[in-house]
């Protein structure tokens, strides 16, 4: 497409100004992780690793960190069980009920995570005895199994029947089809929906604030209770610094995938 | 090769709804050992749903299958000594081209080397050396044709299935596969089953036709008795092209009641059939084909026929001057074939 001279830059321009509103705040944060002064006044008034030493020995963030990745790792697993199965059910067999049920799946991914939160503590609190490090786990999964659900239907949909209908047809029984066939077929799914699954789990506050057990602090509840602290300001930066640099990893894997398939 | 073998696949009262609509309709149908039967229609009249039950991929709601004597109703796919060539292939797109035509005998547990050599065969059967490890995206339309047929045929199954398999391909390789498949099912004696919406396809290729309409079969024989002795005037206006006369004007044409039909190349222009039909028309439009000029022409009482005359002299620039003229056209009463309606 031909664009006048003009067009050019001011497309250049919003371009700019956009990504700029996206990566300028996180840069300050990779910046200010570095920052001698411990009230971020801008400009830094030096360069000091200490923040860096501090957070790394600190018990609180090791703990909270451990507990996010497991419970993001459960919650994910638990979504690629349920969620494939159900993307495999609702994509392969018709039954009565099909549509409604593939609408209540995806319901509670636009459900406020408030509503969730509340329900679920409702549930816990009255019925199962409380809240645990499980019931975090639960209410994770719960939009977990959304996004591995959608993006698994979705490969399913796009792929059809025929190629499972093919192995059945040259003598693979159900078992061998899956195996050969479409498991081959919606790795790509799986591994996005997981990426995506984790992700979310990872940052989770509002409904994790409502099913999380006594003295079960995820990483961003941790953030959330130390940011106002003085003295842990330049902590909850590193950690945030961190978080950046890690991030770039999974998000880099899901987009070589995606293009792999092409 | 003639319908004289024994039955290899047998189906009785066969009948299959998708919700209200009757896809098969009750079609009983023997298939004979080592023919090319082919199953032609519209979309939609129930061919595909026929070939799907044989092959275990929709379960009838009536009727049975048998395969060698056995019945095979309720058997899986799996279990059914049948494969497929699908309308678009299915070939496994994670696989490379040797991988997609070792994994029928790969499931059933063929060791590596055997199978290896097995497919190495198949691929050459379909000419296709040196394509082993590529990819099917890597390949044209009428490659993966081949490769599908390999992939099917390297199993050695009973039956044959082929679902539109020339339909994604251009005129030309399409003509040139027909030629090519009905050598390799010459080649290896397999009874190939063979559905399709193309008349032409259909009468070139098979020993037999099954005409199918509205989930039943309409006529089921030779393709030169379904050209020229259609049983009902759907067959006759499904397959090829019909001139069909009836009516009031047609019985003062012909001094007979019902429908009859002529075929377009039966009938002469400008010209007398010795003791033929004889009358008058107008040429309302000339189409100049190459090998054949079509005409239609139109009679008294609102009859217009179709006639087809070989170019054996005539030239693009006579031909088309015929245009609205008036001329004698004729044909033989032999050639009138009475059609049910």
């Amino acid at each position: 497409m031909n664009l006048s001279r003009t067009a050019r830059i001011v497309l250049w321009g919003f371009m700019g100004f956009g990504l700029s509103f996206i990566y300028v705040p996180l840069m300050l944060v990779v910046i200010n992780s570095f920052n001698k002064n411990k009230s971020f006044n801008w400009p830094p008034t030096g360069f000091t690793t200490m923040w860096w030493t501090k957070a790394a020995s600190n018990s609180g963030v090791k703990d909270a960190i451990l507990l996010s990745v497991l419970t993001a790792s459960l919650a994910t697993i638990i979504a690629l069980i349920l969620g494939s199965l159900a993307a495999a059910a609702i994509a392969r067999y018709n039954f009565f009920g099909r549509d409604v049920i593939s609408l209540m799946f995806v319901l509670p991914i636009a459900l406020p995570g408030i509503v969730t939160g509340i329900a679920l503590n409702n549930v816990f609190t009255n019925f199962f005895g409380g809240l645990t490090f499980f019931t975090i786990i639960i209410g994770h999964a719960t939009f977990c199994v959304v996004v591995v659900f959608n993006n698994v239907a979705a490969r399913y949909r796009r792929m059809g029947a025929t190629f499972e209908e093919a192995s059945m047809d040259l003598g693979a029984n159900r078992l061998t089809t899956f195996r050969l066939v479409t498991f081959p077929m919606i790795r790509n799914a799986l591994v996005a929906g997981a990426l995506l699954s984790f992700g979310l789990s990872f940052d989770e506050i509002i409904v994790t604030t409502f099913t999380a057990g006594a003295g079960q602090t995820t990483l961003p509840i941790w953030i959330f209770q130390n940011l106002f602290r003085p003295n842990q300001a330049p902590i909850v930066n590193v950690v945030a610094a961190a978080l950046i640099v890690v991030s770039i990893i999974p998000i880099y894997l899901s987009q070589r995938l995606t293009q792999e398939r092409k | 090769m003639s319908s004289q073998g024994s039955v290899i696949i047998s189906l009785r009262g066969l009948a299959k709804s998708f919700g209200a609509v009757r896809a098969v309709d009750g079609v009983d149908l023997d298939i004979y050992q080592g023919e090319f039967l082919t199953l032609l229609g519209p979309s939609g009249s129930g061919k595909t749903t026929v070939l799907r039950m044989i092959a275990g991929f929709e379960a009838p709601d009536a009727g049975t299958i048998q395969l060698n004597g056995a019945d095979i109703t309720h058997l899986p796919a799996y279990e059914r000594d049948v494969n497929t060539v699908f309308q678009d292939y299915a070939l496994f797109p994670h696989m490379d081209v040797i991988s997609n035509i070792e994994y029928g005998l790969r499931v059933k547990g063929i060791g590596k080397n055997e199978r290896r050599e097995q497919a190495m065969v198949a691929l050459q059967q379909v000419r296709l050396e040196g394509y082993e490890s590529r990819k099917p995206n890597q390949l044209s339309g009428g490659q993966r044709q081949r490769v599908a047929l390999a992939r099917a045929l390297v199993n050695r199954p009973a039956v044959l299935l082929l679902d539109e398999p020339l339909g994604a391909l251009d005129l030309k390789l399409r003509e040139q596969m027909q030629i090519e498949l009905k050598e390799l099912q010459r080649q290896v004696g397999i009874t190939f089953i063979f559905v399709t919406h193309d008349q032409e396809e259909a009468l070139t290729m098979s020993d037999r036709v099954a005409v199918f309409d509205r989930g039943k079969i309409q006529q089921l024989d030779k393709p030169s008795a379904i050209y020229e002795r259609p049983a009902n005037s759907f067959v006759a206006g499904f397959v090829g092209i019909s001139n069909l006369i009836s009516g009031e004007a047609g019985q003062k044409l012909l001094g007979k009641p019902g429908t009859w039909l002529v075929r377009p190349e039966k009938i002469e222009i400008d010209a007398q059939v010795p003791g033929g039909r004889s009358t008058t028309g107008v040429i309302r439009e000339v189409e100049y084909l190459g090998p054949a000029t079509r005409f239609l022409v139109d009679l008294e009482g609102g009859i217009s026929l179709m006639a087809l005359r070989q170019n054996t002299s005539e030239s693009a620039n006579t031909v088309a001057s015929m245009r609205n003229s008036t001329v004698k056209v004729s044909w033989s009463i032999d050639s009138e074939f009475h059609v049910e309606n």
